[in-house]
């Protein structure tokens, strides 16, 4: 089931005029933004399907640069963001493409500065709801509603197992897990969503186990 | 944990609990979260929606200058009195009006389920609560209810106008409002799920067609109708009247519709009422050219 909470359906509160196009894409934005870990310098993004067509009367241009700067689906400042974002010397540029995405309210969002890059696919389901369908070339299932980390890990024998057992080990509860790969015994990317929010020190035991070469939280 | 609306009112009756309290008692199962958690967190909602229709009430304008004022009008026809339905109704347009009259002035709104649909619940709540006197706590229900039947249509359908149309959002939002009235009302959960069927039968094959991308026209005024559609199908349910195609089928009969629109009525603005030779002109004249001739700069 895509909807679990009374909350997707009655709320979120919110900013208009669309939950799709302005609060599911603010929610978009803030997703990108929370994985990156900080305020980028450049962002490029890239709309699809309904996003490319009514991006401009719906806010999706706005509510995105909003998530991207942390500000939440009933924030006001969201209907400034924009020119916040200017203001912050953040570069930011929007492509409208014409190609046929599989959901109609997808976004790309490129983000980085001089330390890294990130890349994302979003899609807004609708009701404000989202779910991240790409990152950084992987594919993945991330709804954004939970606590989660992401893994960037070797693809070898027992690297799932050994990151299972640190958060059995912390009793930590895996809600939904799942692992994406690009080629077999290349780099592979576990997305965890988890019931609480993790600490910084289980975060690190994750990091220095052997096959793992990036961790990023999501917090709840 | 229900999957559909037979589901739910079978889960309602052997339990001899209203569908709100099934939909309450589901998500402390699902969240974890306390009772009084999830209550103060809908109570927060009903405030917002509060606000919105009494916001729009005095009168908004949205930035294009398409929308705005339609709720006072309402309000004010009401109160001389010469009206040929009931007060209870346009009291529900004018509410329902108010709320989206907000949401296109980027105003803030709860979303029910979707924020061009968030008209049709609050219209209807606030109207019959002038009738029917609930408590804050009934009023509580009345939004947990909604969300029962929103939830059956959003897990197994779609609340999307970009996915499904104006019957996806307008329509669900109505199906939900109509079922939550009649539990208000004193129904029983058979009958909250007949006007769920009736007023979704009556939404069917609604296209989503914004005149020049906007949540405005014909937003709404279709929240208007919804609340119109959604007050009526109570009363037929209330009334004993049943719906022949059972509601679950409705929602499916809803999805499948949905999958066969042509994108240009799935909230493109390419399609319907965006593209009359008015609704281009008024996009024109919003954007100083038409959507697909412009080109995005940052």
């Amino acid at each position: 089931m895509k909807y679990k909470s009374v909350f997707d359906i009655i709320g979120p509160v919110m900013i208009g005029p669309s939950s799709s196009h302005t609060a599911g894409a603010a929610r978009i934005g803030r997703v990108a933004r929370s994985i990156f870990g900080r305020e980028p310098k450049w962002v490029n993004i890239s709309l699809y399907g309904s996003f490319a067509k009514t991006y401009k009367g719906h806010g999706t241009d706005v509510a995105l640069i909003g998530g991207i700067l942390d500000f939440d689906t009933h924030d006001e400042r969201i209907i400034q963001a924009i020119e916040l974002a200017k203001e912050r010397g953040m570069k930011i540029t929007f492509n409208v493409e014409d190609a046929v995405t599989d959901h109609p309210n997808t976004a790309r969002v490129f983000i980085g500065d001089e330390k890294g890059e990130l890349e994302l696919v979003g899609i807004s389901i609708g009701g404000g709801k989202i779910e991240i369908t790409e990152l950084n070339g992987f594919e993945l299932k991330l709804s954004g509603h939970h606590p989660a980390i992401l893994v960037i890990h070797n693809d070898r024998f027992g690297a799932i197992a050994a990151v299972a057992n640190i958060l059995a080990t912390h009793e930590i509860n895996i809600g939904h897990m799942e692992v994406s790969r690009k080629e077999k015994g290349k780099l592979a990317l576990m997305t965890i969503e988890v019931d609480h929010n993790i600490g910084e020190n289980i975060l690190q035991e994750i990091d220095e186990l052997p096959h793992v070469l990036k961790v990023t939280r999501i917090v709840d | 944990m229900f999957r559909n609306v037979a589901e739910l009112v079978q889960m309602a009756n052997s339990q001899n609990k209203k569908i709100s309290e099934i939909m309450i008692e589901q998500e402390i199962a699902v969240t974890g979260r306390s009772r009084e958690d999830i209550l103060a967190l809908m109570e927060r909602n009903l405030l917002i929606m509060e606000e919105a229709v009494e916001r729009g009430i005095k009168g908004v304008k949205s930035h294009s200058g398409l929308t705005g004022g339609d709720a006072v009008l309402m309000q004010k026809y009401i109160e001389k009195g010469n009206f040929l339905t009931g007060e209870t109704i346009l009291d529900a347009v004018s509410k329902a009006v108010a709320t989206n009259e907000v949401n296109a002035a980027m105003g803030t709104i709860c979303a029910t389920p979707t924020a061009g649909s968030a008209g049709v619940v609050p219209g209807t709540l606030f109207a019959v609560k002038k009738k029917l006197n609930p408590t804050r706590d009934q009023m509580i229900s009345f939004l947990f209810t909604s969300g029962a039947f929103g939830f059956v249509v959003a897990n197994n359908a779609s609340i999307s106008g970009a996915a499904g149309g104006c019957q996806a959002e307008v329509g669900s939002a109505a199906g939900m409002a109509a079922a939550a009235i009649v539990e208000m009302a004193g129904g029983t959960p058979e009958q909250c799920a007949e006007a769920m069927a009736i007023t979704l039968k009556n939404m069917l094959g609604l296209v989503c067609d914004p005149v020049a991308g906007l949540v405005e026209v014909p937003c709404v005024k279709r929240n208007a109708m919804g609340a119109a559609n959604a007050m009526v199908a109570a009363d037929m349910a209330l009334a004993g009247i049943t719906s022949r195609i059972p509601c679950d089928e409705v929602i499916d009969a809803m999805f499948k519709i949905g999958q066969s629109m042509p994108s240009s009525l799935r909230e493109t603005a390419e399609g319907g009422l965006a593209a009359t030779p008015t609704g281009r002109k008024l996009e024109a004249k919003i954007f100083g050219m038409p959507l697909h001739e412009r080109e995005l700069k940052s």
